[in-house]
Protein backbone atom coordinates (compact mmCIF):
# COMPACT_ATOMS: atom_id res chain seq x y z
CA UNK A 1 0.00 0.00 0.00
CA UNK A 2 1.57 3.23 -0.96
CA UNK A 3 0.68 5.32 1.97
CA UNK A 4 1.06 8.75 -0.26
CA UNK A 5 -2.07 7.67 -2.14
CA UNK A 6 -4.31 7.38 1.08
CA UNK A 7 -6.05 10.56 2.43
CA UNK A 8 -6.58 10.57 6.06
CA UNK A 9 -8.86 11.56 8.65
CA UNK A 10 -7.98 13.88 11.80
CA UNK A 11 -9.39 11.59 13.57
CA UNK A 12 -6.69 8.84 12.31
CA UNK A 13 -9.10 6.70 9.57
CA UNK A 14 -7.42 6.38 6.30
CA UNK A 15 -9.58 6.07 3.27
CA UNK A 16 -8.58 4.64 -0.02
CA UNK A 17 -10.93 4.97 -3.21
CA UNK A 18 -10.80 2.32 -5.88
CA UNK A 19 -14.04 2.78 -8.14
CA UNK A 20 -16.54 4.30 -6.12
CA UNK A 21 -15.57 1.94 -3.35
CA UNK A 22 -13.70 3.30 0.02
CA UNK A 23 -11.38 1.38 2.13
CA UNK A 24 -11.17 2.56 5.50
CA UNK A 25 -8.88 1.82 7.79
CA UNK A 26 -7.04 3.10 11.32
CA UNK A 27 -3.28 4.02 11.12
CA UNK A 28 -0.57 2.65 12.25
CA UNK A 29 -0.13 6.18 14.32
CA UNK A 30 -3.53 5.19 15.53
CA UNK A 31 -3.32 1.78 16.66
CA UNK A 32 0.31 2.30 17.99
CA UNK A 33 -1.39 4.99 20.51
CA UNK A 34 -4.01 2.17 21.44
CA UNK A 35 -2.01 -0.74 21.57
CA UNK A 36 -3.00 -4.21 23.22
CA UNK A 37 -6.67 -4.27 21.13
CA UNK A 38 -9.16 -6.42 22.58
CA UNK A 39 -11.71 -5.77 20.14
CA UNK A 40 -13.33 -3.52 16.87
CA UNK A 41 -17.03 -3.64 16.86
CA UNK A 42 -18.15 -2.96 13.00
CA UNK A 43 -21.18 -2.19 11.65
CA UNK A 44 -23.43 -4.61 9.41
CA UNK A 45 -23.34 -4.90 6.08
CA UNK A 46 -25.52 -3.08 4.26
CA UNK A 47 -26.07 -0.12 7.30
CA UNK A 48 -25.55 3.67 6.19
CA UNK A 49 -22.48 5.55 6.62
CA UNK A 50 -22.18 9.13 7.01
CA UNK A 51 -19.25 11.29 7.18
CA UNK A 52 -18.13 12.16 10.34
CA UNK A 53 -20.66 9.99 12.44
CA UNK A 54 -19.28 7.04 14.33
CA UNK A 55 -19.38 3.25 12.49
CA UNK A 56 -18.31 1.61 15.54
CA UNK A 57 -15.80 1.52 18.08
CA UNK A 58 -12.17 -0.27 19.39
CA UNK A 59 -11.45 -1.09 22.78
CA UNK A 60 -7.77 -1.80 23.83
CA UNK A 61 -7.11 -2.60 27.81
CA UNK A 62 -6.51 1.34 28.07
CA UNK A 63 -9.36 2.78 26.70
CA UNK A 64 -12.08 2.72 23.92
CA UNK A 65 -12.38 5.13 20.80
CA UNK A 66 -15.00 5.44 18.27
CA UNK A 67 -14.45 5.08 14.54
CA UNK A 68 -15.37 7.58 11.87
CA UNK A 69 -16.53 7.10 8.50
CA UNK A 70 -14.73 9.33 5.86
CA UNK A 71 -17.32 9.20 3.36
CA UNK A 72 -20.91 9.19 3.06
CA UNK A 73 -22.08 5.73 1.49
CA UNK A 74 -23.71 2.50 2.29
CA UNK A 75 -21.37 -0.09 4.23
CA UNK A 76 -20.80 -3.14 1.67
CA UNK A 77 -18.59 -5.05 3.42
CA UNK A 78 -16.76 -5.41 6.60
CA UNK A 79 -13.29 -7.40 7.45
CA UNK A 80 -14.71 -10.87 9.44
CA UNK A 81 -11.57 -11.81 10.06
CA UNK A 82 -11.00 -8.96 12.78
CA UNK A 83 -13.81 -10.65 15.19
CA UNK A 84 -11.15 -14.10 15.34
CA UNK A 85 -8.02 -11.64 16.02
CA UNK A 86 -8.41 -8.08 16.17
CA UNK A 87 -4.97 -7.61 16.44
CA UNK A 88 -4.54 -7.75 12.97
CA UNK A 89 -5.59 -3.70 12.89
CA UNK A 90 -1.87 -3.68 14.76
CA UNK A 91 0.18 -6.10 12.98
CA UNK A 92 -1.40 -4.99 9.49
CA UNK A 93 -2.94 -1.56 9.77
CA UNK A 94 -2.52 -0.27 6.42
CA UNK A 95 -3.55 -4.13 4.68
CA UNK A 96 -4.96 -7.33 6.46
CA UNK A 97 -6.12 -4.77 9.14
CA UNK A 98 -8.52 -2.83 7.13
CA UNK A 99 -12.31 -2.27 8.94
CA UNK A 100 -14.94 -1.23 6.14
CA UNK A 101 -15.69 -1.16 2.59
CA UNK A 102 -18.23 2.27 2.02
CA UNK A 103 -20.28 2.65 -1.55
CA UNK A 104 -20.14 5.66 -1.98
CA UNK A 105 -23.06 7.71 -3.13
CA UNK A 106 -22.57 10.15 -6.95
CA UNK A 107 -19.30 10.90 -7.60
CA UNK A 108 -16.80 9.92 -4.92
CA UNK A 109 -14.44 12.52 -3.92
CA UNK A 110 -11.98 12.28 -0.76
CA UNK A 111 -10.76 15.86 -1.19
CA UNK A 112 -11.93 16.72 2.30
CA UNK A 113 -9.74 14.77 3.72
CA UNK A 114 -5.87 15.39 3.96
CA UNK A 115 -2.70 14.53 2.99
CA UNK A 116 -0.18 11.77 3.90
CA UNK A 117 2.28 15.14 4.47
CA UNK A 118 -0.57 17.23 6.25
CA UNK A 119 -1.42 13.99 7.93
CA UNK A 120 2.08 13.65 9.46
CA UNK A 121 2.28 17.12 10.45
CA UNK A 122 -1.34 16.95 12.61
CA UNK A 123 0.38 14.00 14.65
CA UNK A 124 3.69 15.53 14.99
CA UNK A 125 1.26 18.49 16.71
CA UNK A 126 -0.40 15.21 18.40
CA UNK A 127 2.26 14.37 20.10
CA UNK A 128 3.39 17.54 21.89
CA UNK B 1 6.86 20.74 35.26
CA UNK B 2 5.75 17.60 36.49
CA UNK B 3 8.88 15.51 38.56
CA UNK B 4 11.38 13.23 37.25
CA UNK B 5 12.25 9.89 38.95
CA UNK B 6 15.89 9.16 38.78
CA UNK B 7 15.15 6.64 35.92
CA UNK B 8 13.50 9.13 33.41
CA UNK B 9 16.70 9.14 31.10
CA UNK B 10 16.43 5.33 31.07
CA UNK B 11 12.80 5.28 31.10
CA UNK B 12 12.73 7.61 27.68
CA UNK B 13 16.05 6.08 25.89
CA UNK B 14 14.49 2.74 26.82
CA UNK B 15 10.75 3.16 24.78
CA UNK B 16 8.61 3.85 27.70
CA UNK B 17 5.54 5.86 26.52
CA UNK B 18 5.20 8.36 29.08
CA UNK B 19 2.11 10.08 31.44
CA UNK B 20 1.70 12.44 34.04
CA UNK B 21 0.85 10.27 37.10
CA UNK B 22 0.11 12.24 39.86
CA UNK B 23 2.38 15.20 38.74
CA UNK B 24 5.10 13.40 38.07
CA UNK B 25 5.98 11.58 34.14
CA UNK B 26 6.01 8.13 34.66
CA UNK B 27 6.13 4.89 32.18
CA UNK B 28 3.05 3.61 31.26
CA UNK B 29 4.62 0.69 29.04
CA UNK B 30 7.33 -0.30 27.58
CA UNK B 31 6.30 -3.02 25.07
CA UNK B 32 2.41 -3.87 26.01
CA UNK B 33 0.33 -3.68 28.98
CA UNK B 34 -0.60 -7.49 28.27
CA UNK B 35 2.45 -8.35 27.78
CA UNK B 36 3.90 -6.84 30.88
CA UNK B 37 0.92 -8.05 32.80
CA UNK B 38 1.60 -11.34 32.01
CA UNK B 39 5.27 -11.34 32.92
CA UNK B 40 4.57 -10.30 36.53
CA UNK B 41 1.82 -12.68 36.53
CA UNK B 42 4.24 -15.59 35.62
CA UNK B 43 7.56 -14.86 35.91
CA UNK B 44 8.37 -11.58 37.62
CA UNK B 45 8.87 -8.01 36.50
CA UNK B 46 10.26 -4.31 38.14
CA UNK B 47 8.51 -1.54 38.18
CA UNK B 48 9.94 2.55 38.91
CA UNK B 49 7.49 3.55 41.48
CA UNK B 50 9.94 6.32 43.07
CA UNK B 51 6.58 8.79 42.47
CA UNK B 52 5.66 7.32 46.18
CA UNK B 53 5.91 9.55 48.81
CA UNK B 54 7.99 8.49 51.37
CA UNK B 55 7.77 10.58 54.92
CA UNK B 56 9.37 10.33 57.53
CA UNK B 57 8.28 10.20 61.07
CA UNK B 58 10.47 10.55 64.19
CA UNK B 59 10.30 11.98 67.39
CA UNK B 60 9.29 10.50 71.11
CA UNK B 61 5.40 10.96 70.15
CA UNK B 62 5.56 9.77 66.47
CA UNK B 63 4.00 6.30 67.75
CA UNK B 64 1.14 8.31 69.58
CA UNK B 65 0.96 11.19 66.69
CA UNK B 66 0.09 8.16 64.42
CA UNK B 67 -1.92 6.20 66.38
CA UNK B 68 -4.32 9.71 65.80
CA UNK B 69 -3.75 10.07 61.84
CA UNK B 70 -4.17 6.50 60.98
CA UNK B 71 -7.36 4.54 61.47
CA UNK B 72 -5.23 1.17 61.68
CA UNK B 73 -3.37 0.10 64.86
CA UNK B 74 -0.18 1.27 64.73
CA UNK B 75 0.94 1.27 68.62
CA UNK B 76 0.81 -2.68 68.22
CA UNK B 77 3.52 -2.97 65.25
CA UNK B 78 6.92 -5.03 66.06
CA UNK B 79 9.99 -2.97 64.58
CA UNK B 80 10.11 -4.35 60.83
CA UNK B 81 6.74 -4.80 60.61
CA UNK B 82 4.30 -3.00 57.47
CA UNK B 83 1.02 -2.06 58.20
CA UNK B 84 -2.10 -0.77 55.48
CA UNK B 85 -3.61 2.42 57.13
CA UNK B 86 -6.45 5.20 55.71
CA UNK B 87 -5.76 8.51 56.68
CA UNK B 88 -9.16 10.06 56.83
CA UNK B 89 -10.57 13.87 57.78
CA UNK B 90 -12.92 14.63 60.23
CA UNK B 91 -15.89 13.97 58.46
CA UNK B 92 -14.27 9.65 58.13
CA UNK B 93 -13.67 10.11 54.44
CA UNK B 94 -10.72 9.03 52.89
CA UNK B 95 -7.26 11.58 52.37
CA UNK B 96 -5.12 8.79 51.84
CA UNK B 97 -4.33 4.91 52.00
CA UNK B 98 -0.95 4.41 53.11
CA UNK B 99 1.61 1.94 54.23
CA UNK B 100 3.17 2.52 57.70
CA UNK B 101 6.73 0.70 58.42
CA UNK B 102 7.66 0.70 61.76
CA UNK B 103 12.04 1.29 61.67
CA UNK B 104 14.21 0.64 64.69
CA UNK B 105 13.87 4.41 65.73
CA UNK B 106 11.12 6.02 63.43
CA UNK B 107 8.13 5.30 60.99
CA UNK B 108 8.07 5.73 57.26
CA UNK B 109 4.83 5.82 55.53
CA UNK B 110 4.19 5.65 52.05
CA UNK B 111 1.87 7.32 50.23
CA UNK B 112 0.46 7.99 47.24
CA UNK B 113 2.00 10.47 44.60
CA UNK B 114 -1.06 12.67 43.98
CA UNK B 115 -1.86 12.90 48.01
CA UNK B 116 2.33 13.37 49.28
CA UNK B 117 1.77 17.27 49.61
CA UNK B 118 -2.13 16.54 51.29
CA UNK B 119 -0.74 14.55 53.25
CA UNK B 120 2.24 16.64 54.18
CA UNK B 121 -0.05 19.71 55.21
CA UNK B 122 -2.08 17.54 57.06
CA UNK B 123 0.39 16.14 59.06
CA UNK B 124 1.88 19.43 60.01
CA UNK B 125 -1.24 20.58 60.65
CA UNK B 126 -2.15 17.93 63.20
CA UNK B 127 1.43 17.87 64.64
CA UNK B 128 0.76 21.16 67.50
CA UNK B 129 1.44 19.07 70.83
CA UNK B 130 3.09 16.44 69.55
CA UNK B 131 6.92 16.04 69.40
CA UNK B 132 7.73 15.08 66.08
CA UNK B 133 9.55 15.51 63.35
CA UNK B 134 8.41 14.68 59.63
CA UNK B 135 11.36 14.49 56.80
CA UNK B 136 9.87 14.19 53.33
CA UNK B 137 12.57 12.26 51.65
CA UNK B 138 10.27 11.58 48.35
CA UNK B 139 12.83 13.30 46.21
CA UNK B 140 16.38 12.11 47.47
CA UNK B 141 15.53 8.40 47.40
CA UNK B 142 14.05 5.95 44.39
CA UNK B 143 11.72 3.40 44.97
CA UNK B 144 11.43 -0.24 42.72
CA UNK B 145 9.27 -2.87 43.16
CA UNK B 146 9.66 -6.16 42.35
CA UNK B 147 6.96 -8.14 41.81
CA UNK B 148 5.93 -12.02 40.45
CA UNK B 149 6.40 -15.95 41.39
CA UNK B 150 10.04 -15.80 40.43
CA UNK B 151 10.69 -12.13 42.31
CA UNK B 152 11.77 -13.72 45.53
CA UNK B 153 14.76 -15.73 43.67
CA UNK B 154 16.28 -12.49 42.15
CA UNK B 155 15.58 -10.33 45.84
CA UNK B 156 17.52 -13.32 47.17
CA UNK B 157 20.85 -12.54 44.74
CA UNK B 158 20.74 -8.83 45.25
CA UNK B 159 20.05 -8.29 48.88
CA UNK B 160 22.86 -8.84 52.29
CA UNK B 161 20.60 -10.73 53.90
CA UNK B 162 18.12 -13.20 52.26
CA UNK B 163 15.31 -11.25 50.94
CA UNK B 164 12.85 -14.46 51.54
CA UNK B 165 13.39 -14.52 54.88
CA UNK B 166 11.36 -11.42 55.46
CA UNK B 167 7.59 -12.06 56.28
CA UNK B 168 4.84 -11.06 54.36
CA UNK B 169 4.57 -7.08 55.34
CA UNK B 170 7.73 -6.74 56.82
CA UNK B 171 10.75 -4.83 56.68
CA UNK B 172 14.30 -3.92 57.47
CA UNK B 173 17.14 -2.12 56.68
CA UNK B 174 20.26 -3.79 54.73
CA UNK B 175 22.42 -3.35 51.99
CA UNK B 176 21.40 -3.94 47.67
CA UNK B 177 24.18 -3.94 45.56
CA UNK B 178 26.60 -1.24 47.42
CA UNK B 179 23.79 0.43 48.39
CA UNK B 180 21.69 1.19 51.70
CA UNK B 181 18.00 0.25 51.27
CA UNK B 182 15.01 -0.41 52.85
CA UNK B 183 13.58 -3.59 51.72
CA UNK B 184 9.98 -5.23 52.28
CA UNK B 185 8.25 -8.09 51.31
CA UNK B 186 5.36 -5.59 50.04
CA UNK B 187 3.58 -5.13 46.68
CA UNK B 188 0.64 -3.71 44.74
CA UNK B 189 0.11 -6.40 42.60
CA UNK B 190 -1.27 -9.61 44.14
CA UNK B 191 1.70 -11.42 43.47
CA UNK B 192 4.99 -11.83 46.38
CA UNK B 193 7.80 -10.22 45.92
CA UNK B 194 9.86 -7.04 47.43
CA UNK B 195 9.67 -3.15 47.24
CA UNK B 196 12.77 -1.23 48.13
CA UNK B 197 13.84 1.93 48.73
CA UNK B 198 17.59 3.49 48.03
CA UNK B 199 19.70 6.67 47.63
CA UNK B 200 18.86 8.49 43.82
CA UNK B 201 22.76 8.39 43.00
CA UNK B 202 22.19 4.16 43.50
CA UNK B 203 19.20 3.90 41.78
CA UNK B 204 19.97 3.92 37.79
CA UNK B 205 22.85 0.99 38.53
CA UNK B 206 20.56 -1.23 40.52
CA UNK B 207 17.34 -0.83 38.15
CA UNK B 208 19.89 -1.98 35.28
CA UNK B 209 21.28 -4.75 37.03
CA UNK B 210 18.05 -6.33 37.83
CA UNK B 211 16.93 -6.28 34.50
CA UNK B 212 19.93 -8.35 32.97
CA UNK B 213 18.79 -10.60 35.40
CA UNK B 214 15.36 -11.33 33.73
CA UNK B 215 13.20 -9.23 35.67
CA UNK B 216 10.97 -7.39 32.66
CA UNK B 217 10.40 -3.38 33.01
CA UNK B 218 6.44 -2.75 33.79
CA UNK B 219 4.32 0.07 33.43
CA UNK B 220 1.42 1.85 35.16
CA UNK B 221 -0.37 -0.01 32.95
CA UNK B 222 0.20 -2.98 34.22
CA UNK B 223 0.78 -2.15 37.35
CA UNK B 224 -2.76 -0.73 37.33
CA UNK B 225 -4.44 -3.94 35.61
CA UNK B 226 -2.78 -5.86 38.33
CA UNK B 227 -3.64 -4.54 41.00
CA UNK B 228 -7.04 -4.58 39.79
CA UNK B 229 -7.53 -8.43 39.46
CA UNK B 230 -6.21 -8.22 42.92
CA UNK B 231 -9.21 -6.31 44.04
CA UNK B 232 -7.07 -3.38 45.90
CA UNK B 233 -8.18 0.23 45.83
CA UNK B 234 -6.98 2.90 44.18
CA UNK B 235 -6.98 6.04 45.33
CA UNK B 236 -8.62 8.87 42.90
CA UNK B 237 -10.66 5.79 42.16
CA UNK B 238 -12.49 3.30 44.50
CA UNK B 239 -11.42 5.75 47.24
CA UNK B 240 -11.22 9.20 47.62
CA UNK B 241 -12.79 12.13 49.62
CA UNK B 242 -16.26 11.19 49.34
CA UNK B 243 -15.49 7.38 50.26
CA UNK B 244 -15.26 6.10 53.79
CA UNK B 245 -13.24 3.26 54.76
CA UNK B 246 -16.04 0.77 55.28
CA UNK B 247 -18.21 1.69 52.55
CA UNK B 248 -15.01 0.54 50.40
CA UNK B 249 -14.11 -2.80 52.05
CA UNK B 250 -11.34 -1.51 54.12
CA UNK B 251 -13.00 -2.04 57.42
CA UNK B 252 -10.27 -4.73 58.75
CA UNK B 253 -7.70 -1.33 58.52
CA UNK B 254 -9.77 0.49 60.90
CA UNK B 255 -9.48 0.08 64.46
CA UNK B 256 -12.87 1.62 65.72
CA UNK B 257 -12.91 -0.34 69.25
CA UNK B 258 -9.16 0.17 70.37
CA UNK B 259 -8.21 3.18 69.66
CA UNK B 260 -9.22 7.02 69.15
CA UNK B 261 -8.31 8.73 65.39
CA UNK B 262 -9.34 11.26 63.77
CA UNK B 263 -12.30 10.26 61.59
CA UNK B 264 -13.67 7.99 64.12
CA UNK B 265 -16.69 9.22 65.08
CA UNK B 266 -18.24 10.43 61.94
CA UNK B 267 -17.03 6.80 60.97
CA UNK B 268 -19.26 5.36 63.97
CA UNK B 269 -22.61 5.68 62.53
CA UNK B 270 -22.37 3.92 59.69
CA UNK B 271 -23.13 0.50 60.48
CA UNK B 272 -26.62 1.49 61.16
CA UNK B 273 -27.29 3.86 58.10
CA UNK B 274 -29.35 1.77 55.89
CA UNK B 275 -28.60 4.40 52.79
CA UNK B 276 -24.85 2.87 53.00
CA UNK B 277 -23.17 1.78 49.85
CA UNK B 278 -20.30 -0.94 49.36
CA UNK B 279 -17.45 -1.59 46.70
CA UNK B 280 -17.98 -4.71 44.61
CA UNK B 281 -16.51 -6.58 41.78
CA UNK B 282 -18.37 -6.77 38.68
CA UNK B 283 -18.38 -8.84 35.66
CA UNK B 284 -20.09 -7.73 32.83
CA UNK B 285 -21.39 -11.21 30.54
CA UNK B 286 -20.56 -9.16 27.13
CA UNK B 287 -16.70 -8.31 25.60
CA UNK B 288 -17.44 -4.01 26.16
CA UNK B 289 -15.89 -3.02 29.24
CA UNK B 290 -17.25 -1.06 31.88
CA UNK B 291 -15.27 2.38 32.29
CA UNK B 292 -14.58 4.71 35.16
CA UNK B 293 -18.04 6.47 35.55
CA UNK B 294 -20.42 3.76 33.78
CA UNK B 295 -23.58 4.04 35.59
CA UNK B 296 -24.77 1.24 37.25
CA UNK B 297 -28.82 -0.08 37.03
CA UNK B 298 -31.00 -2.64 38.69
CA UNK B 299 -34.54 -3.23 37.20
CA UNK B 300 -34.21 0.04 35.42
CA UNK B 301 -33.13 2.29 38.54
CA UNK B 302 -29.94 4.29 38.40
CA UNK B 303 -28.19 2.27 41.67
CA UNK B 304 -24.40 3.18 41.40
CA UNK B 305 -21.20 3.44 39.06
CA UNK B 306 -18.08 1.93 37.98
CA UNK B 307 -15.09 3.26 39.23
CA UNK B 308 -12.54 0.88 37.81
CA UNK B 309 -12.75 -1.13 34.88
CA UNK B 310 -10.43 -2.94 32.19
CA UNK B 311 -10.01 -5.80 30.16
CA UNK B 312 -8.51 -8.46 32.22
CA UNK B 313 -5.38 -10.42 30.81
CA UNK B 314 -5.07 -13.17 33.04
CA UNK B 315 -9.17 -13.72 32.23
CA UNK B 316 -9.33 -12.70 29.28
CA UNK B 317 -13.01 -10.98 29.82
CA UNK B 318 -13.85 -7.55 31.04
CA UNK B 319 -13.47 -7.03 34.88
CA UNK B 320 -14.40 -4.04 37.06
CA UNK B 321 -15.19 -2.72 40.38
CA UNK B 322 -18.28 -0.07 41.48
CA UNK B 323 -20.49 0.64 44.48
CA UNK B 324 -23.65 -0.61 45.04
CA UNK B 325 -26.32 0.12 47.73
CA UNK B 326 -25.52 -2.84 50.57
CA UNK B 327 -28.97 -4.37 49.86
CA UNK B 328 -27.71 -5.14 46.18
CA UNK B 329 -24.14 -6.42 47.26
CA UNK B 330 -25.01 -10.21 47.14
CA UNK B 331 -22.97 -12.03 45.09
CA UNK B 332 -24.52 -12.90 41.74
CA UNK B 333 -27.14 -10.01 42.04
CA UNK B 334 -27.86 -9.29 38.20
CA UNK B 335 -27.55 -5.72 37.21
CA UNK B 336 -26.81 -3.44 34.52
CA UNK B 337 -24.10 -1.28 32.86
CA UNK B 338 -24.44 1.90 31.34
CA UNK B 339 -21.39 1.48 28.47
CA UNK B 340 -21.31 3.81 25.84
CA UNK B 341 -25.39 4.19 25.61
CA UNK B 342 -25.87 0.89 25.97
CA UNK B 343 -26.96 -1.20 28.90
CA UNK B 344 -25.42 -4.30 29.65
CA UNK B 345 -25.88 -7.61 31.51
CA UNK B 346 -23.60 -8.02 34.31
CA UNK B 347 -23.53 -9.19 37.99
CA UNK B 348 -21.74 -8.80 40.99
CA UNK B 349 -19.03 -11.40 41.87
CA UNK B 350 -16.26 -11.56 44.51
CA UNK B 351 -13.28 -9.20 44.99
CA UNK B 352 -10.64 -10.02 44.34
CA UNK B 353 -10.64 -11.19 40.94
CA UNK B 354 -7.47 -12.83 41.70
CA UNK B 355 -6.04 -14.47 44.34
CA UNK B 356 -2.52 -15.77 43.50
CA UNK B 357 -1.93 -19.97 43.95
CA UNK B 358 -0.03 -20.71 47.03
CA UNK B 359 3.29 -23.10 47.03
Amino acid sequence: MDLKKLRYAKSHEWASLEGNICTVGLTKFAVDQLTDVIYIDLPDKGDPALKGDSFGEIESVKAVSDLYAPVDGEIVEINDKLAADPTLVSKEPYGKGWLIKIKCEGKPNLDHLLSLEDYEKQIACDNH
Amino acid sequence: MPLLTPLHTWHSQNGARMVDFGGWDMPVQYTSIVDEHQAVRNQAGIFDISHMGRLFVSGPDACKFLQLVCTNDIATLAEGQVRYSLVCNEGGTILDDILVYKLKDQFLLVVNASNRTKIVDWLMKHKAGFQVNLDDKTLNTGMVAIQGPKAMEIADHICSEKASDLKYYFCRKGRLFDSDAIISRTGYTGEDGIEFIIPNESLEKAWIALISMGLKPCGLGCRDTLRLEAGMPLYGHEIDEQTNPLEAGLGWAVKMNQKEFIGKKSLSGFESNSNKRTRVGIEVLGRRIPREGCLLFHLGKEVGKVCSGTFSPTFQKPLAMGYLPANLAKLETEIEVDIRGNREKAKVVPIPFYKRPKN
